[in-house]
């Protein structure tokens, strides 16, 4: 099977994914991460100015079968969480890296961009 | 300990299932996914390999004797066709494992037996049933003869369709936890009116050599253990090593809920320990709860009251596919253990708020 890993985002090792931006960045989880988990039921999300750290968990995602926790690409300031995945949770599944988007950041600091994997290393981890 | 796998992994390989660990099986969790899977069996049919289940076969002599005091239930009532549900307790009246026991057709003048041990359970009971025969001198043959056979489970309203299209229609007439043998494909397979869904529907025992003629047959929507494991939580029925289990999980059939298995008019191993418990009563109830706030409960999630005392534990969650509402099976102190009472649910150390249902969840 494949599974779509778009060139332009940066992605962790645990499978989120990010835009790289400045201002804000966009999270979610990848084609291959909502795969592994199957039907997703439920996600639990912090809330708008709540702060995360790179590297920890800042909420959870539960299909069916499994909990797993979310891991921050950044650290910053949540600017925007996707209220629709509450009602919703399938968009995970439908749509990982559009309407499947979990929460937005504010970066506090760019250098840590450099931490994460590109596409192509992302694509030789799941290989 | 070395992971065993089913005669047709390859065959689900192809399919696409993913696999997961089960009993030290190997076993296909998930062909499409859960809820196609789930929807199929209460909509229509499917069928799940189910070969990580045990058989033991016991006959002789004594073999109604061995069976009878190694089981809960009352074993004289078995004519050979039949089959029924029982516990297989210890002398504490602990579950060490629950069993669907089928009569066979006598051998040679004798009676025979076939039960069904969980997935992983078959050595030791195995072991269990050949030391109790030695204990009380008695003269059975006791087989564990788990490689030699494939199990599959044809579930669903139109599991008679289905398996008329490939056997012997009088299959279709067999009552509940009745069986017979039948051929499918050329294959001669025993086929039983039992399940774990809670739909209609049959379990099939075929040898392990011709196990894919007969799987290949069926032309139904395959079906993991994911989607195994939603319908027997939606049903409320109880997971060998999950529900109950003679080290993590001790439970007598009373506080399982299973106590209607248990005939206290035979003799068998646990039987005073369980005349004692249905005296005095149990401290703790299997119960269902459902989820009132948003969330998915889970096995090993705390109950609490309100002031948030422990009052019970979890021992299964989901989130059920046919309701859509989380769910979840354990055991909770019997002062509490009100249908539609709430109690709280411990969820990554915030209380959810939940409600105590009648089980089945979902009602057949």
């Amino acid at each position: 099977m494949s599974f779509d890993i778009p060139d332009d985002l940066n992605y962790l090792e645990s499978h989120e994914w990010t835009t790289v931006d400045d201002e804000t960045v966009r999270v979610g989880i990848s084609d291959f991460a909502q795969d592994e988990l199957g039907d997703v039921v439920f996600v639990e999300l912090p809330d708008v100015g709540d702060s995360v750290e790179q590297g920890s968990a800042f909420g959870v995602v539960e299909s069916i079968k499994a909990v797993s926790d979310l891991y921050a690409p950044v650290s910053g300031e949540i600017t925007g969480v996707n209220e629709a995945l509450f009602d919703q949770p399938e968009l995970l599944n439908e749509d990982p890296f559009g309407e499947g988007w979990l929460i937005e950041i504010s970066p506090s600091d760019n250098a840590e961009f450099d931490d994460l994997r590109s596409a192509e290393e992302y694509r030789e981890q799941i290989a | 300990m070395a992971r065993r796998q089913p005669p047709l992994a390859e065959v689900h390989a192809a399919d696409g299932a993913s696999v997961t660990e089960f009993g030290s099986w190997e076993m296909p969790v998930e062909f499409d996914s859960i809820r196609t899977e789930h929807a199929a069996v209460r909509k229509a049919v499917g069928i799940f390999d189910v070969s990580h289940m045990g058989e033991i076969e016991v006959s002789g002599p004594d073999a109604t004797a061995l069976m009878g005091r190694l089981t809960t239930n009352d074993i004289e009532v078995l004519s050979p066709g039949e089959a029924q549900y029982a516990c297989v307790t210890r002398e504490d009246g602990v579950i060490l494992d629950d069993t669907v026991v089928y009569r066979l057709p006598d051998r040679d003048g004798q009676s025979a037996y076939l039960f069904i041990p969980n997935a992983g359970h078959d050595t030791q009971l195995e072991e269990w049933w050949v030391e109790h025969r030695e204990k009380w001198g008695l003269t059975a043959t006791v087989d564990n003869t788990t490689t030699e056979w494939a199990m599959f489970a044809v579930q669903g309203p139109e599991s008679p369709e289905i398996v008329a299209a490939v056997a012997d229609e009088s299959v279709t007439e067999l009552g509940r936890f009745e069986h017979t043998t039948a051929e499918i494909a050329g294959v001669g397979c025993r086929i039983a009116r039992t399940g774990y869904t809670g739909e209609d529907g049959f379990e099939i025992l075929c040898p392990t050599d011709v196990a894919e003629e007969v799987w290949t047959a069926f032309d139904c929507q395959p079906c993991g253990l994911g989607a195994r494991d939603t319908l027997r939580t939606e049903m409320g029925f109880l997971l060998s090593g999950q529900d109950f289990d003679p080290e993590a999980e001790p439970r007598t059939p009373y506080e399982a809920g299973v106590g209607f298995v248990v005939d206290l008019d035979t003799e068998f191993v646990g039987r005073d320990a369980l005349v004692d418990q249905k005296e005095t009563g149990t401290e703790q109830t299997f119960v269902g709860v459902t989820m009132l706030d948003r969330g998915v409960p889970r096995g090993g999630y705390p109950l609490v009251d309100e002031e948030g005392e422990a009052i019970g534990t979890l021992t299964s969650g989901t989130m059920s596919p046919t309701l859509n509402e989380g769910i979840g099976l354990g055991y909770l102190n019997v002062e509490y253990a009100t249908p539609g009472e709430s109690v709280d649910i411990v969820v990554r150390g915030s209380e959810k708020r939940a409600e105590i249902t009648e089980l089945p969840f979902v009602s057949k």
